[in-house]
């Protein structure tokens, strides 16, 4: 069944006529996804070469689910435009957003939540600043490399890309239901906790693995919802051990702040509650291993 | 980035939020002659302010009264070169003194866990707020602001009030939260804090104090170079910065390079893991080189990291998703060769895990190019514990000196 994403999933992409947007483009649309279409208000009436299809561009995002059924729009949008561009996919109520721009004011991604949130989360937001979301064999939205792994029953929620990728590929014997990745920007709009429910309600997805890093306290937050409302097992890895306090990791989010947001913290958080936590990303897909044979 | 005491209270005094009068010396005589000018005024007491970016000044002794400007110029000489926290201090800032009635704290920050802006006020101030958050949490007023309506007059006074300020401190409170509103806003701050808020005697508030924390992401729309502190980066960083190179100096040995800001920081992790057995090694920096990879970012990323003289090994760690290895390889290949060109031979050894797309054939490409320096290791955990032992083994050869 996979979470968010499935077979079904009609994708559309905002900013489809930019570099990144035909690029990722036909990439989604070689792996089998559902590419129907996108918006560049300027380029309204052409069409773009997807390379396994040629699709038409649309003026807005409501015009482009009009015609094509979209439900799932994927932003390639540079930073200055993008707020404007998730809220009118917001607006339009396309059921599943997928922020990928990296760079994104942070005022304007709590503009952009807030606005979902007074629109009664009819929009689901993924990012901003993060790599999509595949589900192996079914879909791919975003720009997670669609054959660096393959369908299975292993559930994956990461805020890092590369180790999305890396647990992916660790782990492509076996397989993934749906990999999920939630970006660290100091706002985002999925969470660890939004896919982790998933999950657990998710017939197809027997175990998950949730991939942590320093800043915030997602992390601990994720695990007191996983002892109170998941039952499925869960593996878990923390990233930035080695952060030293007040320097930004590369995600803007990845900051230890005083004593706030250290991977230690998170890591004993979710041990308390029964998590794994590998020490080594090999590691991590080792004890995953385990489980999924024990099963 | 964070701001200066007086580049915070810049900001404040452009939207009307009271601030003393004062100004920046970066010597004692230019302190001296801005007491004199307050002197002159009529106002011979001034307050001699550390500008450094950390917290606990006043304890560090970095904050003094000073009846006048022989005062103001001694006061100033203890503290210029002072090191508070490991900041050295490199100016202060010169105000008259204010008569302070009461002290109070006020913030606005972003709730990352809420996904929204909140604003802290209380009556109790110019102490730490977690301090009075845990002591004595009923003084504190946490109020949650909705992004899409902001902070108005009522919702100002409303804080002001829900921080049990005194009645002839609301109107003058409110009108300041009103304004350091529309500095967190339209200046795209993650955080602005005035702590301690004052009352004075004559019935003011003034920011007697302001820490103000911009967005990075918001440069593009925003002045903010302007504050930019070019001297107190450390010197790698700042010539990394200049190539768009996105790093981070550590104090270890195994300099890192890898793709992916989640990658590279769990390859610190495992660097430091494998270095305990190896006598303490640590990774000696963190340099994500971002998706592509092409050569010329690979031989700017590889000058950096081994133009740190505490490297005596370099981890590459890439694992490639959308980039392709075969592209990593020749770019390793090439920068080698450009470092070399440059009249930087490489000659410290480089352990590289090549793992993803098209791994098979970056790998031939490394072998193939035959490269003394280059060592393959096929899983991360193995190539970070080599890359310790290596650096471990170049620091018995050759211990760093104090250099």
């Amino acid at each position: 069944m996979a979470i968010f994403l499935t077979g079904e999933s009609r994708i559309m992409i905002q900013g489809v006529t930019g570099s990144e947007g035909t690029k990722h483009g036909r990439r989604m649309a070689t792996a089998g996804t559902r590419v129907v279409g996108g918006t560049n208000p300027r380029k309204a009436g052409q069409t773009v070469d997807l390379g396994m299809a040629e699709v038409p561009v649309f003026a807005t995002v409501a015009d482009t689910m009009a015609a094509t059924g979209a439900d799932v729009s994927v932003v390639f949008v540079p930073p200055a435009g993008a707020k404007a561009a998730v809220i009118e996919a917001i607006d339009a109520q396309i059921p599943l957003v997928v922020v990928i721009t990296e760079g994104i004011p942070v005022h304007d991604s709590a503009e952009f939540w807030a606005r979902a949130r007074a629109a009664g989360n009819t929009t689901r937001i993924l990012g901003p600043n993060c790599p999509g979301i595949a589900s192996p064999g079914k879909s791919n939205a975003g720009i997670i490399p669609a054959d660096i792994t393959t369908e299975g029953r292993i559930g994956l929620v990461s805020k890092s890309g590369t180790l999305t990728y890396q647990m992916m590929y660790e782990l492509r014997d076996i397989g993934f239901s749906s990999c999920v990745g939630i970006g660290d920007d100091p706002v985002i709009g999925t969470t660890h906790i939004d896919a982790l429910a998933a999950f657990q309600d998710d017939p197809e997805t027997d175990a998950i693995v949730m991939i942590g890093e320093i800043g915030g306290d997602a992390e601990e937050r994720a695990a007191a919802f996983i002892e109170q409302h998941v039952s499925k097992p869960v593996v878990a890895y923390v990233a930035g051990f080695t952060a030293p306090e007040g320097k930004t990791m590369g995600h803007a989010g990845a900051i230890v702040s005083g004593s706030a947001g250290t991977a230690q913290a998170k890591k004993e958080a979710l041990e308390k509650v029964g998590v794994q936590v590998g020490r080594t990303p090999s590691e991590t897909a080792r004890l995953v291993r385990q489980i999924m044979r024990a099963g | 980035m964070d701001l200066f005491e007086h580049q915070a209270k810049e900001l404040f005094a452009e939207y009307g939020v009271p601030v003393p009068q004062g100004n920046v010396a970066r010597t004692p005589e230019e302190a001296r002659a801005i007491a004199e000018g307050f002197a002159a005024a009529g106002h011979p007491r001034v307050v001699v302010k550390a500008q450094v970016k950390t917290g606990g000044r006043g304890k560090a002794g970095g904050v003094k009264v000073a009846e006048g400007p022989d005062e103001a110029q001694s006061r100033a000489r203890d503290i210029l070169g002072m090191d508070i926290k490991g900041h050295t201090v490199h100016a202060v800032l010169v105000e008259r003194a204010s008569d302070i009635a009461q002290e109070f704290y006020l913030s606005y920050l972003l709730d990352r866990a809420a996904r929204n802006f909140l604003s802290i006020c209380s009556v109790e101030g110019g102490m730490e707020i977690e301090e009075v958050a845990r002591d004595h949490p009923e003084a504190v007023a946490q109020i949650p602001i909705d992004p899409l309506t902001g902070v108005d007059m009522a919702l100002a006074t409303q804080i002001v009030t829900a921080g049990h300020l005194p009645a002839r401190a609301i109107e003058g409170a409110a009108t300041l939260a009103e304004r350091l509103w529309a500095v967190f806003t339209d200046e795209d701050a993650t955080l602005v804090e005035v702590n301690p808020l004052i009352l004075t005697t004559d019935g003011r508030v003034v920011a007697l104090d302001g820490k103000v924390t911009l967005d990075d992401n918001a440069a593009f729309r925003q002045e903010h170079a302007r504050f930019a502190d070019p001297g107190s980066a450390d010197p790698l960083e700042a010539r990394a910065r200049a190539k768009h190179l996105n790093y981070v100096k550590l104090d270890g040995e195994v300099g890192i390079i890898g793709n992916g800001a989640g990658l590279v920081m769990s390859t610190l992790d495992v660097v430091a893991q494998a270095g305990a057995e190896f006598g303490g090694i640590r990774p000696a920096n963190f340099l994500d080189i971002g998706g592509g990879a092409s050569a010329e970012v690979m031989a700017n990323g590889l000058e950096i990291v081994l133009s740190d003289p505490s490297v005596r090994s370099v981890l590459v760690n890439v694992f490639g998703g959308i980039t392709s290895c075969d592209a990593v390889a020749n770019g390793i290949v090439t920068a080698v060769g450009m470092l070399e060109e440059r009249g930087e031979k490489v000659t410290r050894p480089l352990v590289v895990r090549l793992d993803g797309n098209n791994a098979d054939e970056g790998r031939r490409i490394l072998r193939e190019a035959g490269l003394t320096v280059v060592e393959q290791v096929a899983t991360m955990d193995d190539a970070a514990r080599r890359a310790a032992e290596l650096a471990a083994a170049a620091n018995l050869a050759q211990p760093v000196t104090g250099a």
